[in-house]
């Protein structure tokens, strides 16, 4: 094993104290935990939103067009009477589907737990640019502002799905959301990119060249392997689906066809000549595939972390871990066209698709079965962060189990766009996230807020949340097999499927029930923040650096000298030590070795 | 009604929940817990693992029980259907088998393992022979399907022109269907958005000079004669739409800018169909559930009783009543067909003066 010094700029100069305003400390910070607290309060604001909309649309189905209470209250004018209105549901669907995928489960998951840990647990003073921090959390912030008002726009906000494919959503006139909504939708993503590239920009020179000396990549703990990765995934990625967003903002406002073609809309024939909607596909996908790993690989670091801690065990293959994040974010960039089998593309395309894609399947399952193995005797210490950990174990594998038939293009043509399908993605990479998000704040809680959150709330806020999530996507599956298409409004209208309606009904209980639930959660975190146990300097008894560090809020991290590494970070019930942990900071013993490969 | 009860759902959900975030906060008070897992919680959450586990396969079950006839895998109406169904099926059991052994190794290790006081964990860093064993098995497997599913892939769309389909041509608009025939040429005349003329009720931008054209038939409901290959040309006008066929085991978007195509051979009349038993009973199982419904079916203005019929349907979003576009398909014998498209208006006649 090679052991990179790194030379470390900051060793040797001493930990100033400029002083703090409240503006700098809480608001322009620069300091990567603030920063990472921001993200995590943004993202659960966000995070609230997005449930609340799935519940309501979730209404809509179960009682379709009956008036609720709920919607006269939320939707106003969207909802004459209370019942909900055809355009709204599908502005809500896009919405919640934008904002859980990119607001909560990028920002929210990357932004909070690489901001938090990268610096912690490689052992720096902070990122390589705390301004270019500030500044990417920032512009994350303007994007989430932007959305929001695009909410109140007259004609309705963005509506054509979280794919916004053209012509729908190029031209205004073929949908109310397709007007001022479409535009914030853009800008509002556009800032959101850019916000993106910054904060993974930086997660990658700070990984490379801060890492404290001994920290070798080969010593890394596999949350900065997940991260780092999966930030390379959108430097290459993000700008890909920003060309997107600009080429369409040119079709909607400078009369450009780079995606549009022969339209004849509302009476009228269009001048775009040439362009082609599927082009707008291979771009919106060649980001949207690699997305789905972006949201996913920083849960399974988290997870990874989290299940060695609390087996008390190595985790299981590190370094097939690592190579399997490896392969599986090179893969996930040449698997794009498994969400085309069926656009028209050239069929030959789609058989090569395929097979790259049933490639992804064989990494990710080298990771469950590594993390099983990690389990197998164990001595589990069920805290609330590892219930979530396993949980998440349990959804990736029934989620990625069906991606085997999405991902066969023959198999694809029957269930593509039904409910099958949103089944599937919730399961892998919705559910899996959120797990691993939920996981990563009860874990990290103590070092962020030196406090300790509620086991019990904690233990009841998972179980509830487990049985619903399962009850919510779970029977999804079957009503997909019955070829129930999604984005439809009510399915009142095919008498062919009213043998679904009732277990329509049952999954949005289950939905309302989970949702409800999450104010469990809520109120456990921000109540902890202020009255919870005070923290121990290391409650979970871990190897990582992050818990040598003090709690107290300080800039730079460590008093003095950043702790040197001597060994891996999952030196847990080594043979050979009284403790069932080791630290990364403690020196090898006399004629101790390495019992790893 | 229905708002009412979800409301009242809702308060009693939440007024429950106050009284266990209190319960909760209660047990708290005077107990020396630091919030860090103790023994009795290690056996608690290991007994509710294997709850868990249990409830897994339990939701499993009852979704086959209620919602078990799986449409789309049995009874396809088309000539490639039953071997797409058959690749669905060993698709599915080989999940249903992997998904049963995973679940229970995981919820069981959770429950077998959990911690106790003093115990020290087993040190086991790696193994090479055990991960290759987990590589090497979902290769052999996925490398099965991954042939398998080509296969059928190049089979479906490769689609074999000398067999003399008859071509159709499927044209979407937001929010209606339309098909339109070759007739007897069976070449369907040239056509683009550009020609559209209202006026003259030439809604599908047909070129009216063009000789193929003057045979065409254009009409709102699809017919299809059993046993002949169909090749469909797919059209559309302004946004992306599918045309979506469960029982046919067809999909294909629809482009503007672009002809897609996609074909397949019926082998199921419609008649035939409403006489098959599990079809029946599904009819009779919808139309017992739609009697329940009566009044609002009614108000709705919809027929009560419900009568299996192919389907057309959008699967794309295209827009506000993107739920609602649907085009009934009948599959009729080939003399049924021939006296169905002979009563149809010409392209040519279809026109107004
Ligand atoms: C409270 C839990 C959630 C519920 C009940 C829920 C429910 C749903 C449902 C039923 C749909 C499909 C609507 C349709 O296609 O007609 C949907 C769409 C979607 N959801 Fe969720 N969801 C939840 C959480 C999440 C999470 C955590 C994610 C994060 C990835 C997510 C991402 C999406 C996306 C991307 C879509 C697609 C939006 C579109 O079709 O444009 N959802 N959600
Ligand atoms: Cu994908
Ligand atoms: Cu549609």
């Amino acid at each position: 094993m090679s052991a990179t010094a790194d030379t470390h700029a900051h060793d040797d100069h001493d930990v100033h104290h400029h002083k703090e305003t409240f503006v700098t400390k809480y608001i322009f910070s620069q300091d990567h935990k603030m920063i990472a607290k921001q993200y995590l309060i943004t993202g659960t604001i966000m995070g609230v939103i997005g449930v609340l909309m799935s519940i309501m649309f979730r209404m809509q189905i179960a009682w379709p067009e009956q008036p609720n209470v709920l919607f006269e209250a939320l939707l106003g004018k969207w909802a004459p009477e209370g019942v909900m209105d055809a355009d709204i549901y599908l502005a809500l669907v896009t919405i919640h589907g934008t904002i859980m995928v990119f607001f909560v489960l990028t920002a929210g998951l990357s932004g909070t737990f690489s901001n938090l840990l990268i610096p912690l647990q490689i052992g720096a003073r902070d990122m390589a640019s705390g301004f270019l921090n500030m500044i990417s959390y920032w512009l994350f912030f303007v994007s989430s502002v932007v959305m929001i008002i695009s909410l109140f726009v007259e004609a309705g906000p963005a509506a054509a799905g979280w794919t916004i494919y053209p012509p729908l959503s190029a031209l205004p006139m073929a949908q109310g959301g397709s007007g001022m909504g479409m535009t914030l939708w853009l800008v509002s993503m556009a800032i959101f990119i850019a916000s993106s590239l910054l904060g993974s920009l930086n997660y990658i020179v700070t990984v490379i060249n801060l890492r404290t000396k001994g920290m070798s990549m080969t010593r890394l703990p596999l949350t900065i392997w997940a991260f780092f990765v999966t930030a390379v995934i959108g430097v290459i990625s993000f700008p890909v689906l920003l060309s997107a967003a600009l080429l369409l903002i040119m079709d909607r406002s400078f009369g450009t066809s780079f995606f549009l073609s022969d339209i004849f809309i509302q009476g009228e024939v269009l001048h775009y000549q040439g362009g082609s909607p599927v082009l707008f596909e291979h771009l919106f996908w060649f980001l949207g595939h690699p997305e789905v790993y972006i949201v996913l690989l920083p849960a399974l670091g988290i997870t990874s972390e989290i299940i060695a801690t609390n087996s008390r065990k190595p985790i299981f293959g590190y370094r097939a871990m690592v190579a399997s994040i490896l392969a599986i974010a090179f893969l996930s960039t040449i698997v794009w066209g498994h969400h085309m089998f069926i656009s028209g593309m050239n069929p030959f395309l789609g058989s090569v698709f395929t097979f790259t894609t049933l490639l992804i399947a064989i990494p990710s399952a080298v990771k469950a079965f590594n993390y099983i193995t990690t389990l197998w005797k164990g001595n589990l210490q069920m805290n609330p962060a590892m219930l979530f950990s396993i949980g998440l174990v349990s959804t990736f594998i029934t989620g990625g189990l069906t991606g085997i038939i999405l991902g066969d293009s023959a198999l694809d043509i029957n269930v593509h766009d039904t409910y099958f399908v949103v089944a599937h993605f919730h399961l892998v990479m919705g559910i899996s996230a959120l797990y691993g998000m939920f996981a990563g704040i009860y874990h990290w809680f103590p070092r962020m807020f030196g406090r300790m959150l509620n086991k019990n709330l904690g233990y009841l806020h998972f179980w509830v949340t487990a049985i619903c999530a399962y009850g919510v996507f779970f029977p999804m599956h079957f009503i997909g097999m019955a070829g129930l298409p999604r984005r439809y409004y009510t399915n009142s209208n095919f008498p062919l499927f009213d043998d679904t309606a009732n277990a329509n009904v049952v999954i949005t209980m289950f939905a309302i029930v989970g949702g409800i639930f999450q104010l469990v959660f809520l109120y456990n975190f921000f109540v902890s923040i202020f009255y919870g146990k005070k923290a121990e300097q290391n409650p979970w008894k871990s190897n990582t650096l992050e818990w040598t560090a003090p709690v107290k809020h300080m800039h730079g991290n460590w008093p003095g000298e950043i702790p040197h590494v001597y060994r891996w970070s999952y030196d847990y019930s080594k043979p050979g030590h009284d403790e069932d942990f080791v630290p990364q900071n403690v020196p090898m013993k006399d004629g101790e070795e390495e019992l790893h490969h | 009604m229905t708002t009412l009860l979800i409301f009242i759902i809702v308060l009693f959900v939440a007024v429950a929940m106050w009284q266990m975030v209190k319960i909760f906060d209660l047990a708290q008070v005077g107990a020396s817990n630091n919030q860090v897992a103790t023994d009795k919680d290690n056996t608690f959450n290991g007994y509710m693992m294997i709850g868990f586990l249990i409830f897994i396969y339990a939701i499993t079950i009852a979704s086959f029980v209620y919602l078990g006839d799986l449409p789309l895998m049995s009874n396809a109406a088309s000539e490639h259907g039953p071997e797409l169904d058959n690749l669905m099926i060993i698709s599915m059991v080989i999940i249903f088998i992997v998904q049963t052994i995973t679940q229970f190794l995981l919820h069981y290790f959770a429950y077998k393992y959990k911690g106790e006081k003093g115990r020290k964990a087993l040190f086991y860093a790696d193994n090479n022979t055990l991960e290759a064993i987990w590589t090497v098995i979902p290769v052999i497997v996925l490398a099965g399907l991954i042939i398998y599913g080509l296969f059928t892939w190049n089979d479906i769309m490769n689609i074999d022109e000398s067999e003399d389909p008859m071509i159709v041509e499927l044209y979407a608009q937001q929010f209606n269907w339309k098909a339109r025939y070759g007739g007897d040429d069976n070449v369907l005349g040239k056509a683009n958005v550009r020609l559209i003329d209202l006026d003259r009720a030439n809604i599908l931008g047909i070129d009216e000079d063009d000789p193929n054209a003057q045979d065409d038939v254009i009409v709102t409901e699809l017919h299809l004669p059993v046993g002949r290959p169909v090749l469909f040309k797919m059209r559309s006008q302004d946004v992306l739409h599918s045309a979506y066929m469960p029982h046919f085991r067809a999909q294909m978007n629809c482009v503007p800018g672009m002809v897609t195509q996609f074909g397949f051979t019926p082998t199921i009349t419609t008649a035939e169909m409403r006489q098959n038993p599990d079809i029946q009973d599904k009819v009779a199982n919808i139309n017992a559930l739609r009697l329940e419904r009566k009044a609002e079916i009614e108000e709705a203005g919809q027929d009560l009783n419900y009568q299996f019929d192919y389907l057309l349907l959008c699967n794309k979003i295209c827009g506000k009543s993107h739920y609602n576009m649907q085009m009934k398909i009948v599959v009729e014998t080939q003399e049924e067909f021939d006296a169905w498209i002979a009563e149809q208006k010409t392209f040519p006649n279809s026109l107004n003066k």
